[in-house]
């Protein structure tokens, strides 16, 4: 039987450009380029590899977000993947962490599913509990944080590395993985592949079509609020000088001005 | 006075300083009660009383180290349960985000994480978050449920605050889902004998400059004469030359030191979101236009091993 993949994938505000909130202080996506979370690119490349490796596989892609959030899927998809999925509702802006994992497990459950691959974090809200929600939600294992990923004889096994230990993990499929951007580079696109993205399926679902009402997610249906945010006021200008030869020892007398040393 | 739980983070009984810093923070909004679990649980108990805990509820079992995550879920919804807390929090590790989340999907509670600071408010704790790379400061509030906040180090002093800290042992059933992650194998890391890099006080950080594995020994030399912990920029791990644990930015490790020290890093955004909250920031770059020099306290255009090299002596001949 097919093992069936699916890639949570997001569209974030692009890090580079200038990021501010709205008025309503959600994440303002209308003034910056958006682009597919670099750290969900390592989930696409390690799903295509272990699809490449599988007898029969079909990798999904899936994504919650506005019209625009296309353009990751499309990338995914010519990155590889066989199809996506795009959940879409106005009633969805506004959904924090907990929302987006109740619309993710739903859209996973209905696709069809046996090995759920992520990011390891957005590279906007950087959070990273998605996948830990997800595998709650799902009822299944999380192997997250891995470094190394294989599935074989469903079963999952990976690499975890930690602050203050290596551990080797192992779960019974279905399960849900994040992978690291340790875990291996993302392939570019090659030509053939954006061509073949154009023809590939995307199934787009509302909250209909999930069986979730509108007041479960969406800015009101937070189960967080955010009262302000404030732009960070810029560092006043420093002491910058030039090495002449003393260099270090004139970066000596500040550090120890500053009680440093 | 409303109790609020404490997630505590320990090795075989000592407290990591990131947990006595939760102690500190919870203080500002109840009486903390903190949760030890796994081996040597009993034995944080003088630690967490030094700094606060009224309670120590403990639980130790082998499910613990041999499955990961979830049975530290069931034995935090336990204590959830036994307390009926005013917030839960967790310390912002990799491990911790993951258990809060999940005990927030359990309970019914919104979560949020990485708060740098906490303090109480009319609706409940209100949690201050650096993001979009440190340069916006939020506040926000769980709106449903028991708060659930995860807090990164380096948010809070350590303060002593003397309390009973009674041994209380918590009762924990497992749960079908808690065997579902099995750790075959565990392989300690090898202690540098350097201080835990999110926790320390300095940090000096090698990038493209450093040119090569063998050359972060000069990095190495400042770290140890301030007693610092070593960091990397991406550029640096990714090209080989320093361990993947030790990365600063968005794809590393998020420091907030008192001191910070960026040697050879240009200071993309990349990095900049995991070092710019830190108190005081030095570089050391041969490129005068570089990015860095605009968050610099003070910086310093020139060769980092002319630079480094002589700013190490001078620190170990003022140290004496």
């Amino acid at each position: 039987m097919s093992l069936r993949i699916v890639v949570c994938v997001k569209y974030v505000p692009d890090a580079t450009g200038d990021r501010h909130f709205a008025d309503d202080l959600t994440v303002d996506r209308d003034d910056v380029d958006g682009l597919l979370s670099e750290l969900d690119e390592y989930a696409v490349e390690q799903a295509l590899q272990i699809a490449e490796d599988a007898d029969d596989a079909e990798v999904t892609v899936l994504t919650v977000g506005p019209e625009d959030a296309k353009d990751a899927l499309r990338k995914a998809l010519s990155m590889g993947a066989d199809k996506a999925v795009h959940v879409e509702d106005d009633d969805l802006h506004g959904t924090d962490a907990l929302g987006t994992s109740l619309v993710l497990a739903k859209a996973i459950e209905k696709t069809g599913y046996d090995l759920v691959i992520a990011g390891m974090a957005s590279t906007d809200g950087t959070m990273g509990v998605l996948p830990a929600l997800l595998a709650e939600r799902l009822g299944v294992p999380q192997v997250t944080l891995l470094s190394e990923v294989a599935v074989e004889d469903g079963k999952v096994t990976g690499r975890r590395d930690g602050d203050t230990a290596s551990e080797q993990l192992e779960a019974s499929l279905p399960a849900v993985v994040s992978v690291t951007d340790q875990s291996g580079e993302a392939r570019y696109p090659s030509f053939k592949g954006i061509m073949a993205a154009k023809k590939k399926p995307v199934e787009s679902l509302d909250l209909s079509d999930l069986d979730i009402e509108a007041e479960e997610v969406g800015l009101g249906g937070a189960w967080t609020a955010v009262d302000s945010a404030t732009e960070r006021p810029a560092r006043t200008a420093g002491t910058i000088v030039k090495d002449e030869g003393e260099g270090g020892r004139q970066l000596a007398e500040f550090l120890a001005s500053q009680k440093f040393i | 006075m409303a109790e609020v739980l404490v997630y505590v983070d320990h090795v075989d009984g000592a407290v990591r300083k990131p947990t006595l810093e939760l102690l500190t923070l919870a203080r500002r909004i109840g009486e903390p009660v903190a949760v030890a679990l796994g081996a040597g649980a009993a034995d944080t108990a003088a630690q967490l009383a030094e700094h606060g805990a009224v309670r120590v509820l403990t639980a130790d079992a082998p499910e613990f180290a041999e499955y990961l995550v979830v049975p530290k879920v069931d034995a935090l919804q336990a204590a959830h349960e036994a307390v009926s807390p005013a917030a839960v929090l967790v310390p912002s590790s990799a491990e911790g985000k993951e258990i809060a989340a999940r005990l927030a999907v359990r309970i019914g509670s919104g979560i949020i994480t990485d708060a740098v600071d906490l303090e109480a408010g009319d609706e409940g704790p209100v949690a201050t978050q650096s993001v979009f790379a440190a340069s916006f400061t939020t506040k926000s509030r769980v709106s449903k449920g028991t708060p659930v906040i995860t807090v990164k180090p380096n948010s809070a002093a350590v303060e002593a605050a003397p309390a009973a800290g009674a041994v209380e042992a918590l009762s924990v059933s497992f749960s079908e889902k808690a065997t579902g992650t099995r750790i075959v194998s565990r392989t300690p890391r090898e202690s540098t004998g350097r201080p835990e890099l999110t926790e320390a006080a300095i940090v000096v950080s090698g990038g493209r400059g450093v040119n090569g594995a063998e050359n972060f020994a000069v990095i190495e030399a400042l770290a140890d004469s301030l007693g610092a912990a070593v960091g990397a920029s991406r550029a640096a791990v990714d090209a080989g030359w320093y361990p993947h644990t030790n990365q600063v930015g968005q794809t590393g490790k998020s420091v907030s030191p008192q001191l910070y020290i960026a040697s050879g890093i240009s200071g993309a955004i990349q990095h900049r979101a995991g070092m710019q909250t830190s108190k005081t920031i030095v570089a050391i770059n041969k490129d005068a236009e570089a990015p860095i020099f605009e968050l610099v306290d003070y910086g310093v255009v020139g060769d980092l091993f002319d630079v480094v090299p002589q700013l190490t002596e001078e620190v170990k001949t003022r140290k004496g």
